[in-house]
């Protein structure tokens, strides 16, 4: 029997040269006529060993990296591809400390199998959600995904359940499944991963969510930052189509689901869901009032449901496995599992997946083993570009919902941003504002002329001009956002600001430098025209 | 590297024709032209308009609302720069500041010689591997002032 040996094809590993060494690989089992095929698998995430070559073995799968093309003819001649020795070599991929102290769930597959084959997922337990899903009522699948304690992945947190049960009771002649994958938070990758490696899982969540709600349709909004999550999406659902698992008789339930991928187009606004639907729609992505939420009047006016990539690709194990079993990781009101994503300063970046609960500490030294650099560690994002700034002394903070808010932080869809000591906290939070100037859809103005006019008082601050007056308008002007903005984006953009200030006051008191430092982003106006 | 075709009404109005039956089809249509052509001819707007029975400002508001979406053609090559948090903590500023002064012009510009348009970009999803950018649709990660002077050599020499 053939052997196989994996190179990833996620965007990531091929951003360090998994292409390349796939191709040059492709060719020395050509020339040595050996009886081995390459399996382009998605990542297991452990970015900094990417290109992570795996080979499979009567002993499991041995891993190998980071493989460059000059290191293949060694590795070959060494005998990786009967697992043997070598110094490239990390042994039993699944014994890899980093993956091994792990608990994946919704990642279970990713990086195991091929992700556009459907006989591969569903050899590795694909579609046995849905086919519980069918043996269910409406109410009960509902009702499983509510005990399953499930909440909202894309940073909000409400629970994914409620708003299915929302959308259910609502009457309509059209109802909407839209999955949110315009996973815009920098030190956010988790979606990205999961759709290029292990596609049919959303395709499969997304097709329960329909059956559970009576929805017949499904859009995927994906940022046009992810043209490869975009091939293989396409690829994906045209299998889907081909092999009768979407379409007019879902997996012969007689039951319609009809799926699209679109594509966003740059706006970090559109990961807010009414912007979402707004885009959608075919409009500018301007947020809308609510209430209607979208569970009552969503997309085109109808009930929608809109889940994070996460949290629909979650949902084939919670009906394969049962609403309680899936509760049973994680701690206090945060159920089940965390897709942590470790990232900026870090040794080794890379997803972390495991109940919540484990310390922000524990995950960037115990996996992420410390900052790159080496330098010592002076702040944490966590949660994206809106989420605090955290000090070292805030480390043994539970990674948590609950306990991020505690502490005036968010933990968002899971990023965390590593910063060593060079840091300027004052220009991160320069950056804060600039990002949502740059941003703001415009509808709310505290957001749109607010952060322009937060911009100009940091520079003041920055450059020592009446500090501590323009400190406190500062102030004043983050609670105008706060309390006059719709949604988060201006509504939270003072997490960052203010976080940076009360946990690094000495970065907002320096001598005013000399001369000022001139931003390398454009201006408002370059960027118009 | 850019394959776009020139300006061709015709072409445009097909493409619009048979995308304009989808539900919400206005950015299905904009992501075509621009793929076809490089850039959304003004000319454009009227048809787009037309076929969705929208107003010129409408279709001219969603346009120009989008950072993606533009009027004017791009370099020959265009290359993307993450300036988000995640690649400024391992110095994206600095690759950034490297490239503008390499090529003579800010991010958002394009080169006099039309061969390179520098873009900035908020998160790449490589955060695991920063700096990110990505040319010409590939995306790169670890990338330092080195490696990102040499993927701007590969792409002078395939010019």
């Amino acid at each position: 029997m053939s052997r196989k040996v994996y190179i990833p094809r996620d965007a990531a590993a091929v951003s360090v040269g998994a292409d390349a060494v796939a191709r040059a690989m492709t060719q020395q089992i050509a020339s040595r006529r050996l009886d081995v095929t390459v399996v382009r698998n998605g990542s297991r995430g452990m970015f900094w060993l990417e290109p992570l070559v795996e080979v499979e073995t009567s002993a499991g799968r041995i891993a190998y990296g980071p493989v460059s093309v000059e290191a293949l003819e060694d590795l070959i001649a060494a005998g990786m591809f009967e697992g043997k020795h070598h110094a490239l070599c990390l042994g039993p991929t699944e014994e890899i400390p980093f993956l091994k102290k792990q608990q994946r769930l919704t990642f279970a597959r990713c990086g195991v199998i091929d992700p556009i084959s459907l006989s591969d997922y569903v050899s590795h337990g694909g579609y046995r959600g849905l086919e519980k899903a069918l043996q269910h009522t409406p109410e009960t699948i509902v009702e499983e995904i509510v005990t399953s304690g499930l909440r909202g992945r894309g940073g909000a947190g409400f629970p994914t359940g409620i708003k299915w049960r929302t959308v259910l009771k609502t009457d309509a002649d059209q109802k909407y499944i839209v999955c949110n994958a315009d996973e815009g938070d920098s030190g956010t990758y988790a979606d990205r991963m999961i759709m290029e490696g292990d596609p049919f899982v959303l395709i499969e969540g997304m097709t329960i969510a329909a059956i559970a709600v009576g929805a017949t349709s499904g859009y995927i909004y994906l940022r046009s930052e992810y043209p490869h999550a975009f091939r293989t999406l396409r690829r994906a659902i045209a299998i889907g189509y081909e092999k009768g698992y979407l379409g007019p008789d879902v997996a012969g339930s007689g039951k319609r689901f009809e799926l699209e991928v679109r594509l966003g187009a740059g706006a970090y606004i559109c990961g807010e869901e009414t912007s979402l639907l707004e885009s959608l729609e075919g409009k500018r992505g301007q947020i809308r009032f609510k209430p209607p939420v979208p569970a009552i009047e969503g997309l085109f006016g109808k009930p929608t449901v809109v889940n994070n990539v996460i949290s629909l690709a979650t949902v084939p194990i919670i009906l394969e496995k049962g609403g309680p079993y899936y509760r049973d990781f994680g701690m206090g009101k945060s159920r089940g599992t965390l897709t942590i994503q470790l990232a900026g300063n870090v040794r080794h970046g890379g997803l972390v997946e495991t109940g919540f609960g484990l310390t922000l500490r524990k995950a960037i030294y115990d996996f992420g083993g410390g900052t790159a650099s080496g330098r010592p560690l002076r702040a944490v994002q966590v949660g994206g570009p809106l989420g605090a700034y955290f000090p070292a002394s805030l480390l043994d903070t539970p990674l948590d919902y609950e306990a991020f808010t505690e502490r005036k932080g968010m933990l968002g869809h899971g990023g965390v941003v590593v910063f060593d000591d060079t840091v300027d906290l004052a220009q991160q939070a320069r950056f804060a504002m600039e990002f949502c100037a740059v941003e703001s859809c415009g509808k709310c103005t505290p957001c749109r002329i607010g952060s322009t006019r937060g911009v100009e008082v940091i520079d003041k601050i920055i450059a020592n001009e009446d500090r501590a007056k323009n400190l406190a308008l500062l102030d004043d002007l983050c609670e105008v956002l706060t309390d006059g903005s719709l949604c988060a984006l201006g509504g939270l953009i003072s997490l960052p600001v203010q976080s940076a200030i009360r946990h690094f006051p000495e970065d907002f008191d320096r001598p005013a430098p000399s001369p000022p430092r001139p931003s390398s982003g454009q201006s408002q106006e370059a960027r118009w025209h | 590297m850019s394959k776009a075709q020139e300006w061709d009404a015709e072409r445009a109005r097909s493409r619009i024709q048979e995308l304009a039956p989808l539900p919400g089809a206005l950015l299905p249509i904009l992501h075509a032209l621009q793929d076809d052509f490089g850039h959304i001819d003004k000319a454009a707007v009227p048809l787009i308009a037309d076929a969705l029975n929208l107003s010129h400002a409408e279709v001219h508001g969603v346009i120009t609302f989008y950072h993606d979406f533009r009027y004017t053609p791009h370099g020959k090559h265009v290359l993307k720069m993450c300036r988000a948090e995640s690649c400024q903590a391992m110095g994206c500023e600095g690759v950034i500041r490297h490239v503008e002064d390499r090529l003579g012009v800010k991010l958002g510009a394009t080169t006099d010689d039309q061969l390179f348009t520098l873009e900035p970009v908020y998160c790449l999803g490589n955060c695991g591997l920063s700096p990110a950018v990505m040319l010409d649709g590939k995306l790169y990660g670890r990338v330092s002032s080195d490696v990102a002077d040499s993927l701007i050599d590969n792409a002078l020499r395939h010019a």
